[in-house]
């Protein structure tokens, strides 16, 4: 018998520790990777989070960008103006994307035909991979050549940009919701119209949340739909969406260029706020996400 | 009539009560408008960017893009070659140290993370994309630009003096490179967690398969995963190409908006969306704002092409399977 055991032991071969020693590498490499990433987001948030921590106090909230002419001792100055103009942008983006983004989404999912669906889809996944560049360009020369800036423009530029993300979210958790509860629901003579309504869309409320929510912090990020559009570098608060209006990216864009270290100061300490903003925005979607579809994920 | 009639209609009134509900109407007719946006807003923006960049289409032709100039000769001449040199360059140079990193981070979160790491380091990962351009785009110039003067530029340059691309000392921390970096970190996050969606929609037996002829895990992602996800992996990388050639406000802070083509990446440059950026306050002249606009037509057919190409990659596969 045992002069047909093999001879050459498959565990210890030359062979079997190079390909060994291959496989360590590449999950060492994929391991440290994965560190990198972490590692470039904790540099870049440490960074806006230790040059902003000393810009934020009470007045940062509550006053507006001093001017400072060069003499004297320097006036208190903070970003309010910016602040409340992108709240007023954001919202007016908002309440522009809400409603097309929920309509086209029941449309695509509940409506269509199959192959119309699937070219409406095309069209809002490429229109979402326009850069924010092209849309702030766009709605320069649609609206506001020979019209003049105004935060609405930029709110309609944001809007662009939000339609495609609150469609595609919503058009996943209306995937969700089990076929079962429209049947149940046609089947006691409810319309098309009264299902989707009040037996559908009830069902998607948390995903739409979550989809809007995110659209929301993408956009209150976005700096080039507004460089056309709302440019606006302002020293006292406005609430008039007909005019331009500051806006907290547009502080940080216009601050960090130029060469005052009180100002680059200034500019850590906005991208702090709005980088707190996005994360409170993102954690509040990812818990409506993760309720919804649990409970979605429940009921089936 | 009442709801208490209705079974006594019969079968005919039935029908008839099928046949039209004004809300099913008003409801198809609302939404499908609604979801008619995204072609008319493509239609729209697509005539309206070549209408205003018509007068500098007539004037420069397709000259346009071999042209290296802005505002040149009394402001009566431009064109867009330094910008799609700066462009090519960055978004490919931020492809190429962008690919290899989030395939790792993808493997690692997909086959050997251990579930609680995962489940702390993929939401990181994803954090990283959340992070607003124009804030990376401040980090860019006051923390990585000196890094780059003062530092990594020296030590590359002392040690890859005569590779072309590495031949000049960075002199000041606005140049190609910083974008190229900044880039880098901007896609990564796009590509990895698609890629990390790919390799887990792997089917285990496949694996398992490898795995139980005597496969290393690495055989494994080589000679299954990565084939099973070629197609999938091509279009992640293309729309983080895409995102790449079309980032205007952290590139335009860092890359140097130098109208130059300069083979070394530690000279400014620019590219076509920071040129566009860059001029948000002095478009002074029609023939300016018509060039300017002319630099956007370029922009959105790459972008249009990047886009087309990955979402049908991407429904190519989704076709292949659910058969």
């Amino acid at each position: 018998m045992s002069a047909n055991a093999p001879t050459a032991d498959l565990f210890r071969s030359e062979r079997m520790r190079r390909r060994r020693i291959v496989n360590r590498l590449v999950e060492g490499a994929a391991t440290v990777a994965a560190l990198l990433a972490v590692a470039l987001l904790v540099i870049v948030v440490s960074s806006v989070v230790r040059q902003g921590w000393s810009a934020i106090n009470v007045d940062f909230f509550t006053k507006t960008p001093a001017i400072y002419t060069g003499f004297g001792p320097r006036p208190a100055s903070g970003i309010s103006s910016a602040i409340i103009g992108t709240l007023i942008i954001i919202g007016i983006a908002l309440v522009m994307a809400l409603p097309v983004g929920v309509l086209t989404a029941i449309y695509l999912n509940e409506l269509a035909p199959r192959k119309l669906a699937s070219v409406l889809t095309l069209a809002f996944d490429v229109l979402n991979g326009i850069p924010a560049i092209v849309l702030g360009i766009f709605v320069f020369i649609f609206v506001v050549v020979g019209h003049g800036q105004a935060a609405w423009k930029a709110s309609f530029a944001l809007a662009i940009l939000m339609v495609p993300m609150i469609a595609r979210s919503t058009q996943e958790v209306l995937a969700l919701v089990p076929a079962s509860m429209r049947e149940a629901s046609l089947a006691l003579g409810a319309a098309k119209w009264r299902t989707t309504l009040s037996v559908v869309l009830p069902q998607a409320v948390g995903g739409i949340v979550t989809g809007a929510t995110l659209a929301t912090a993408r956009a209150a990020g976005e700096t080039a739909p507004l460089l056309f559009t709302s440019a606006l570098y302002s020293d006292s608060v406005s609430y008039d969406p007909r005019q331009p209006i500051a806006s907290i990216p547009m502080f940080i864009f216009t601050s960090a260029e130029q060469a005052d270290p009180v100002l680059h100061q200034q500019a850590w300490g906005a991208a702090a706020v709005l980088i707190g903003i996005i994360l409170i925005a993102s954690l509040i979607a990812r818990w409506f996400a993760d309720r919804s579809v649990r409970r979605l994920k429940g009921e089936r | 009539m009442s709801v208490a009639q209705e079974p006594a209609a019969g079968p005919a009134a039935l029908q008839r009560r099928g046949r039209f509900r004004p809300g099913d109407a008003i409801l198809y007719v609302v939404t499908c408008a609604a979801a008619l946006t995204g072609v008319v807003l493509l239609g729209l923006i697509t005539h309206e960017v070549l209408t205003q960049a018509w007068p500098a289409m007539q004037k420069f032709g397709l000259g346009f893009l071999t042209t290296q100039a802005w505002g040149d000769k009394g402001n009566t001449l431009f064109g867009a070659k330094s910008f799609i040199f700066g462009t090519v360059v960055t978004s490919f140079g931020a492809l190429l140290l962008a690919t290899p990193i989030s395939l790792a981070i993808a493997l690692f979160l997909s086959e050997l993370a251990p579930r609680w790491i995962r489940s702390v380091v993929a939401p990181l990962v994803e954090l990283l994309a959340a992070i607003p351009s124009v804030v990376l785009g401040l980090w860019g110039i006051l923390v990585l630009g000196p890094f780059i003067t003062g530092t990594l530029g020296p030590a590359i340059h002392g040690t890859l003096s005569w590779v072309p691309i590495f031949s000049t000392k960075p002199t000041v921390g606005s140049n190609m490179f910083a974008a190229i970096l900044i880039l880098t970190i901007m896609i990564i996050p796009i590509v990895s967690s698609i890629c990390r969606e790919l390799f887990v929609s792997v089917p285990a037996e496949l694996k398992d398969g490898a795995l139980a002829l005597g496969a290393t895990r690495w055989e494994v992602v080589r000679g299954v995963v990565f084939p099973y996800a070629r197609a999938g992996i091509a279009a992640a990388l293309i729309l983080g190409l895409g995102r790449a050639l079309g980032e205007a406000i952290a590139v335009t802070q860092v890359i140097g908006n130098r109208v130059a083509i300069n083979k070394s990446l530690f000279d400014p440059g620019d590219t076509l969306a920071s040129r566009i950026a860059g001029q948000y306050q002095g478009a002074d002249t029609a023939l300016q704002v018509a060039s300017l606009v002319y630099l956007a037509v370029i922009l959105l057919v790459f972008s249009l092409i990047a886009n087309l190409a990955a979402q049908l990659i991407v429904r190519r596969v989704a076709g292949r399977h659910q058969v």
